[in-house]
């Protein structure tokens, strides 16, 4: 029954094995045909999650379950169904055909990664759920290997990643060097302030701060982005940014607790940078992946207010403005994935007139965007004002403002596109086609979310009982 | 149920009929049924508000109804109406059903448009109905979002940058306001219990004066930002200039109000010692936006241009007033609030027609129009006349209270401002009659306007109503002067308290 506590893990890698073995085991010409199992095994799994089961601590206090990872991991397999409902029309092309089963594997390898990365009890156990989460990445952004730019954007991840996992392991060991253990509850209490801890928290900060790409950590994220495949960078901006920005705020409300004066002052001032300098690169993007790479940066400027909020709302805002971010940015990929499958576009240009060719997707898009933008009723407008309400219930209304102004820059860009879709006119716009219906199922997920979220209030109330306590 | 979710009720299912909606030709008829079932239930929320007041029902809220919804946050669906916000609903439901047939003719996408105009009309009536400062956000933000789409696609002139300039310009009018609004939540409970965004309990609350003080600001530009407040006034004229036709109507008409209404009800309201300390700063902007708009109006050639600094200045003496903290000014701020409201929908509703017609909106290329559409010319003339204050008209009952009410301070800073702003009548003056003289009047110059034919039914329909809502006000102010003070109470007492 111990190993219920670690159901959700053992589940995903239960699907790669019979994933695995299945591979074996198929024609080279009928690969197609694992996409449909793996996303109902995938789908069951997800499901899964939900049913009550045992919390508890495995490992001697390595590996620990709470409720409220437990809630994480739902979310972020939630998002992974969709990634996944998103990519099959991409996996279905002539090139991938060989692969289709890797990508599985690799994808839900790294969420294996993340996964264990929440649930982690101490440092190094941590560490291995980030490197996990991270190596198979790489492999992923260099997918479509023949294409410069993706092969490109692997490398680029891999240097990053192993810079950055440089660094942060560079704290821990200060961390250990100064507190004795890695065990989070035990390092908690061994945390004082010392000036060697004041540094080791800035190179375990530096560390996380290049995967949730802050800013001045953000340079490889364009790019890798932008090189990508289209699927492999929402699932890097959406699930893999969630999952490191839920353990660090996880970290920063529990292990880091101490020194909360410290990590203060860094949260304010990078957050500030962060949305600024996001969304000032952001309007200048034509090519709608680097667009969504820099709004995806200022996003996690917002989300540092929630975490500056040092509360029980900081802490269910974050948790809940990843919800709702998910379902944002899926639905505004899952559009320019659609459409860069079908036609290979990708900039902001191409898209002048698509209302009159392809409504559907277009209004899509619009909802995501204002979603993103934080525009009532849909769920981006609640997760931003309880993001704010976060930072100025510690009486920040200065950041609060700052943020505000933010949000309306990002609307400018955020409606340049819509401006592209529903203003312009176009002598050659693109043509109506009709997207596949694993596509159009996670399109309509999303949209779902987006307006279910918000309206719904128990879903926040939900996340607040699992938040109690946290902080 | 509670008769007030109806307004919030009709608009979306009006929306989903026209979503479902067979053709294209169907939409306006459906978007005009639904609309007149709206004017229809205002109506009735109006009259049975008035037999409610008569039968001695002196709550400071009727129709109250309070249903949780964030329960963590303390975040309720909270509405109600008083007499001030009975008489804006009235107000938004005149004008949305004049725009529904004011629009009668757009072909391009009538779908969406339709869609927009009524999905911006329902963020309106949910943010006068709401009485959460949350929802009352959210319905704000609803009303200002759907403009972008509405000038940008069925605009005309710079149509994408007046309607980016206009978004923004608000949304960061939203932006001071959201910090406000936080402020209020964070400092409404003093003793520690549970915080809320209910208006009624803050009202109850003693803010201290550094607090009040710090806030005020973001919430009166915030909201000042959509009443035209100067300097923050630039996104009016280019808006209302590119929009179409039910669109300025509404903007002007209805949505300019939101800001006055606003800075009323939330910042004056909750703040009212911050209010009387730096009013003086407020005070100076109003009237430099009253005269200021007044004279760029007589220096403008297009009709919608001329309108749209005619509003400016006209909104600029709501919020004049407002600052005048005592009864009759604000009797009169929400007066001028109906009237100008009606009044500007009315103008530019003619402005739509006249230019669908001469398809110029410079007044020195018309001429002789009343010979040829003597009806719309007409209907010209007694907009013109209403705005510049003429008896019988509800811009004079208006203006009057106003300049009454400021009049009672006897000291000069208020004086000279009264004065400089009762000035602006003779501004309105010059540009309304020289408009009439060079449009209506003298010979028919160009000759393609021998063939204009006068207005058609939806037409006379449009601008029939919002007429007959100037004049009914005009002639009969009392019923309208009596339910506003009605609803004036608790504000009068919180500024009393604040002043002494």
């Amino acid at each position: 029954m111990l190993m219920l506590i670690m159901r959700h893990e053992l589940l995903l890698v239960m699907i790669t094995v019979i994933l695995l073995l299945v591979e074996l085991f198929l024609p080279a010409d009928r690969k197609q045909k694992i996409i449909l199992p793996a996303l109902i095994l995938f789908g069951v799994v997800m499901i899964l999650g939900f049913i009550p089961g045992p919390t508890g601590i495995l490992f001697g206090g390595m590996y620990t379950t709470t409720p409220l990872t437990l809630l994480m991991k739902n979310i972020l397999t939630i998002g992974v169904f969709i990634v996944f409902l998103q990519s099959v029309d991409w996996l279905k092309k002539e090139e991938n055909r060989e692969k289709i089963s890797e990508y599985f594997l690799l994808l839900i390898t790294t969420l294996i990664g993340m996964e264990y990365m929440l649930s982690s009890g101490d440092f190094l156990m941590f560490y291995i759920g980030l490197e996990l989460a991270t190596i198979p990445l790489a492999a992923l952004a260099a997918f479509e290997r023949f294409k410069e730019k993706s092969a490109e954007a692997g490398v680029k991840l891999i240097f990053i990643s192993a810079l950055s996992s440089g660094i942060l392991l560079y704290g821990l060991s200060m961390i250990y060097g100064t507190a004795g253990t890695l065990y989070f509850d035990e390092v908690l209490n061994g945390i004082n302030g010392a000036p060697l801890q004041i540094l080791a928290f800035i190179f375990f900060f530096a560390g996380m701060a290049f995967k949730i790409s802050i800013v001045p950590f953000h340079l490889w994220t364009a790019d890798v982005y932008e090189g990508a495949p289209i699927n492999i960078t929402s699932y890097l901006s959406v699930i893999s940014k969630g999952a490191a920005v839920m353990i660090f705020t996880i970290l920063l409300y529990t292990v880091f607790s101490r020194i909360t004066m410290m990590w203060k002052d860094v949260i304010y001032i990078t957050s500030i940078l962060t949305m600024t300098i996001g969304n000032l690169f952001a309007m200048r993007q034509r090519n709608l992946k680097r667009f969504l790479a820099f709004s995806s940066i200022s996003q996690a400027g917002f989300i540092f207010l929630g975490i500056i909020g040092l509360s029980q709302l900081g802490m269910t805002t974050v948790i809940y403005f990843i919800l709702v971010y998910i379902f944002s940015n899926l639905g505004a990929f899952g559009v320019v994935s659609v459409i860069s499958n079908r036609t290979g576009k990708e900039t902001i240009d191409d898209y002048d007139g698509l209302y009159r060719t392809n409504p559907k997707l277009s209004l899509t898009m619009m909802l995501a965007l204002f979603s993103l933008a934080g525009i009532p009723p849909l769920a981006g407008f609640f997760g931003k004002f309880f993001l704010f309400a976060a930072a100025a219930n510690q009486g920040l209304y200065i950041l609060v403002f700052i943020a505000v102004l933010n949000t309306i820059i990002s609307l400018y860009y955020y409606l340049l596109v819509v401006k592209a879709m529903f203003l312009n006119r176009s002598d050659q716009p693109i043509a109506y086609f009709k997207s596949d219906g694993y596509s159009r199922l996670g399109l309509a997920l999303c949209v779902a979310g987006l307006v279910i979220i918000g309206l719904y209030s128990p879903i926040y109330e939900f996340i607040n009982q699992f938040t109690f306590g946290i902080y | 149920m509670n008769i007030l979710l109806l307004l919030i009720i009709i608009p979306i299912l009006t929306i989903t009929g026209i979503l479902f909606a067979r053709e294209d030709k169907h939409v306006r008829v459906i978007s005009a049924i639904g609309m007149t079932f709206q004017l229809i239930v205002s109506a009735i929320i109006i009259l049975w508000f008035l037999a409610e007041r008569n039968a001695g029902n002196t709550a400071e809220i009727l129709f109250a109804s309070n249903y949780v919804w964030y329960e963590t946050l303390n975040i309720h669906f909270y509405i109600g109406v008083d007499g001030v916000s009975v008489a804006m609903i009235g107000l938004t439901s005149i004008v949305i059903f004049a725009g529904i047939f004011a629009s009668w003719d757009v072909d391009d996408l009538p779908r969406e448009f339709f869609t927009s105009l009524i999905l911006l009309s329902s963020g309106v009536f949910g943010f006068f109905i709401s009485l959460d400062l949350f929802t009352m956000f959210l319905f704000y933000e609803i009303a200002v979002i759907p403009m972008y789409l509405l000038i940008g696609i069925w605009g005309s002139g710079p149509r994408q940058y007046s309607a980016m300039k206009l978004t923004l310009m608000l949304m960061g009018g939203s932006a001071l306001i959201l910090v406000g609004l936080l402020g209020l939540y964070f400092n409404s409970n003093p003793t520690g219990g549970p915080l809320t965004f209910n208006l009624i309990e803050i009202a109850r609350v003693q803010i201290p004066l550094n607090t009040q003080l710090f806030f005020f600001p973001f919430l009166f530009i915030g909201f000042g930002v959509l009443g035209a407040l100067f300097p923050f006034h630039t996104w009016s004229p280019d808006g209302h200039a590119s929009a179409p036709t039910a669109v300025s109507m509404l903007h002007a008409g209805v949505l300019m109000k939101l800001g006055g209404y606003g800075c009323y009800r939330v910042a004056v309201f909750l703040l009212p010692q911050a209010a009387h300390e730096l009013a003086w700063i407020f005070i100076i902007l109003a009237t430099i936006g009253v005269i200021y708009g007044a004279l760029g109006a007589i220096w403008q050639k297009d009709l919608k241009y001329i309108n749209a600094y005619s509003s400016v200045s006209h909104c600029a003496l709501v919020l004049f007033a407002i600052l005048m903290f005592n009864e009759t000014a604000m009797n009169g701020a929400i007066m001028q609030m109906i009237s100008h409201g009606i009044m500007t929908a009315l103008f530019f509703a003619l402005i739509g027609m006249i230019y669908g017609r001469t398809h110029t909106r410079y007044i020195n290329e018309m001429s002789g129009l009343m010979k040829v559409m003597p009806f719309l010319a007409v209907a010209y003339v007694i907009a013109g006349l209403a705005s510049l204050g003429l008896p019988g008209f509800s811009g004079f009952v208006a203006e009057m209270t106003i300049f009454v009410g400021s009049f009672q301070y006897s000291d000069t800073f208020h004086r000279v401002a009264t004065i400089i702003a009762a000035s602006s009548i003779v501004a309105t003056a010059v540009y309304i009659l020289r408009v009439v003289g060079m449009m209506l009047f003298e010979k028919i110059r160009n000759p393609e306007y021998e063939l204009i034919t006068d207005a058609k039914w939806y037409e006379r329909l449009s601008t029939g109503t919002l007429i007959f809502g100037i004049t009914a006000i005009g002639i009969a102010p009392l019923w309208l002067s009596t339910m506003i003070t009605g609803g004036l109470g608790p504000i009068m007492q919180k500024l009393f308290l604040a002043m002494n």
